[in-house]
């Protein structure tokens, strides 16, 4: 019997989704009926959706890569010489190679799809907890300031100055303060965070343990959605590895430091993603938002100076601390600082995480990683930051991908989710979508985003039905305009982002495709 | 009947055993009721106000406010169909119109045999692999009718 070949077999969701699972299990059987032994190592995805499930196989010459890869085609590609990185029709060779990938600049994502993601020692030998140890021969103030002079800007959405926040909670005199982790990750087009949570977790629990350190706080939680089940599964491995090496614990590697971690799952809200009412749930209430002031630096969770960041914004922490800040900043333009990992999603012929730069424009991310419409049709919008981003349409493709850009067009980047659609979209309903999404998702506090976006349904149907009799006597025009001002109502009147930034998908849609909203039926 | 009863006060009163020592731990008793139940039994109310010194009503509450808490027994197999965009721009919605009419289901019901429940999703972030659904904690991608057939034969449906 042979030495054992390792093979390493997506565990990533989106990869099981599409059948790595019985991949895995085919390989193991089918190996074994040929006297070979595998050894399979489930990683994460290097975020190349379209070739998932993404099998490589390690050889003398390095990782040699097949896809996509079904269960059925495993027994071939054995007899092919897989295990020996044998040509066959879908050998890719060395995917890091590939342009995809080599064009990027992943730096939050630099391990993704590389790494055993149950494997501290295999994260450790890629680079992983330099920066804790630098932090760790730091003052807590000075790890702020890196932070701070990174120019890392919060990636779940509000692209608030990290440092900043930091500094706030750094500066707040309490006996118990708490780092949590936003990992309610609902936008529609969005996936970076999952990605990184099973492909990588120790990135997300050395950043967290790195804040903590800096503001003086001693247990994370994790708000993780219900949705990732994944994730969780994924957390939870890592969560005990960290511990039992000491890397959480009383004494996070010898410093004398206590830091630890605790999961909590959501349960299925997307308003629990806006901070103050992750807070809420956090504590076990109904996830209802908070008016702020207090700030949940100052008055945050249990009423302890809190930190609020999302998954990817402390999966960056690692690398600034370990490369430093001016390292990261060279990356990106004007104030979007460092690298963005955007999610190309939806109708795209090549979707997945994208990592780069800030600054890439829509033509270049759609046409160039994406390949253009999965379809085959023209594309005719996307959406980008989720189910509260704008529309742009193809004449405004030009538009770079970095938060002012995005601003001066009456859009967001959001969680840097893209979600591209052909020329089948019905921009009205997807209007009359975004109405109803917030009417399922509001948590009701508030006047303008409860009762309006009811409304707003109300009146989209009205719209979308384009009774010729309506568009004759002028009550299509009319309820147009009272969509406009309902939108005007919501954006400026609602206590949080979800019915304040509904109107953004809704506008763009009325302004960039106004014909959809004026059909008669 | 008191078999259930028992059942339920049980398990009501093993996961605040296991979680009452931390702090807001309404949302974890829940999911560890769920979890085992599959739901959270109106009878769970009063006996988890009692426990943690809340109100009835603040308890049903937070059990409403949330997607994920079910109040009565789903079926075996559990089956989200994910309504976001993304999935959208792959034809979701004719799939959810596909699926609805094969399973002869609305959103939220469940089979009268109590094999299925359809409820909606959204985003299950598979968003790349679009349309997406989830049944039992089991993703699935690029589901097409016909790819749902297949799956759903697995169930007994066809």
């Amino acid at each position: 019997m042979s030495a054992a070949v390792t093979v390493y077999v997506p565990g990533d969701a989106s990869a099981c989704s599409l059948g790595a699972d019985r991949v895995a299990r085919a390989l193991e059987a089918e190996a074994g009926k040929r006297g070979r032994v595998v050894h399979i190592v489930r990683n994460g995805s290097r975020g190349m959706f379209w070739l998932e499930p993404l099998v490589e196989v390690v050889t003398p010459a390095g990782r040699v890569a097949y896809g996509p890869v079904a269960a059925g085609d495993v027994a071939k590609l054995l007899d092919a010489g897989l295990l020996e990185g044998g040509a066959h029709a879908l050998r890719l060779g060395d995917i890091a190679a590939h342009p995809w990938l080599a064009s990027q600049q992943r730096l939050t994502g630099s391990r993704l799809g590389i790494v055993d993601p149950t494997s501290l020692v295999d994260y450790v030998a890629h680079g992983g907890y330099v920066g804790l140890r630098n932090a760790l021969a730091m003052q807590p103030v000075d790890i702020v300031r890196a932070i701070t002079d990174s120019g890392l800007r919060g990636r779940g959405g509000a692209a608030f100055p990290t440092g900043i926040k930091w500094q706030t909670v750094h500066d707040q005199k309490a006996g118990q303060k708490y780092i949590t982790c936003n990992a309610d990750e609902g936008d529609s087009g969005t996936f970076a965070d999952r990605m990184l949570m099973e492909g990588d977790p120790f990135s997300l629990i050395e950043g967290m343990t790195i804040a903590g350190i800096a503001v003086g706080a001693t247990q994370g939680y994790i708000y993780l959605r219900i949705e990732y089940p994944h994730a969780a599964r994924a957390l939870a491995r890592a969560l005990q590895v960290a511990r039992a090496m000491g890397h959480l614990g009383p004494d996070v590697l010898g410093s004398g430091k206590r830091f630890d971690i605790a999961v909590r799952l959501g349960a299925g809200a997307y308003i629990c993603g806006e901070e103050t009412s992750m807070l809420e749930s956090l504590e076990g209430r109904r996830g209802e938002v908070r008016v702020r002031p207090p700030l949940p630096a100052i008055k945050g969770l249990f009423g302890q100076p809190t930190v609020v960041n999302n998954v990817v914004t402390l999966a960056s922490v690692p690398v600034v601390l370990a490369r430093g800040p001016q390292f990261y900043k060279d990356f990106g333009a004007g104030k979007s600082r460092g690298t963005i990992p955007l999610q190309l999603a939806g109708n795209v012929k090549q979707g997945g995480l994208v990592e780069r730069a800030f600054g890439l424009t829509v033509k270049q991310l759609v046409y160039g990683y994406g390949g253009g419409s999965a379809s085959g049709r023209p594309v005719r919008a996307v959406q980008i930051g989720g189910p509260l981003g704008a529309y742009l349409p193809e004449s405004q493709f030009d538009t770079p991908l970095e938060y002012e850009a995005l601003a001066a067009r009456d859009g967001l980047l959001g969680h840097g989710g893209v979600v591209v659609f052909d020329d089948h979209v019905n921009m009205a309903r997807m209007a009359r979508y975004a109405l109803e999404f917030c009417a399922v998702e509001s948590c009701g506090k508030c006047t303008p985003c409860r009762i309006g976006s009811t409304r707003g349904v109300e009146l989209m149907d009205r719209i979308i039905a384009g009774r010729a009799d309506t568009v004759r006597n002028g009550a299509q025009t009319a309820d147009l305009a009272l969509l406009e001002e309902l939108c005007d109502t919501m954006f400026n009147g609602s206590l949080c982002g979800l019915g304040g930034l509904t109107p953004y998908p809704v506008r763009s849609a009325l302004k960039h495709f106004r014909e959809d909203f004026q059909r008669v039926n | 009947m008191n078999n259930e009863a028992d059942k339920i006060r049980r398990c009501v009163a093993g996961a605040v055993q296991k979680f009452a020592g931390e702090p807001g731990p309404l949302l974890e008793i829940l999911h560890a009721i769920q979890d085992e139940l599959g739901f959270v039994p109106a009878a769970a109310v009063p006996q988890l106000a009692d426990a943690l010194n809340l109100s009835r009503a603040e308890i049903h509450g937070v059990i409403s406010f949330y997607h994920h808490f079910r109040e009565h027994a789903p079926g075996r197999y559990v089956v989200q169909l994910c309504r976001a965009e993304a999935c959208q721009s792959m034809n979701a919605r004719a799939l959810e119109e596909f699926v609805r009419g094969q399973l002869r289901l609305d959103f939220g019901e469940t089979s009268a045999d109590g094999r299925i429940t359809l409820e909606p999703v959204y985003c299950l972030g598979n968003c790349a692999c679009a349309p997406a659904m989830m049944v039992n904690g089991e993703l699935h991608g690029r589901v097409t009718p016909e790819r749902f057939g297949e799956i759903a034969k697995e169930w007994g449906v066809s």
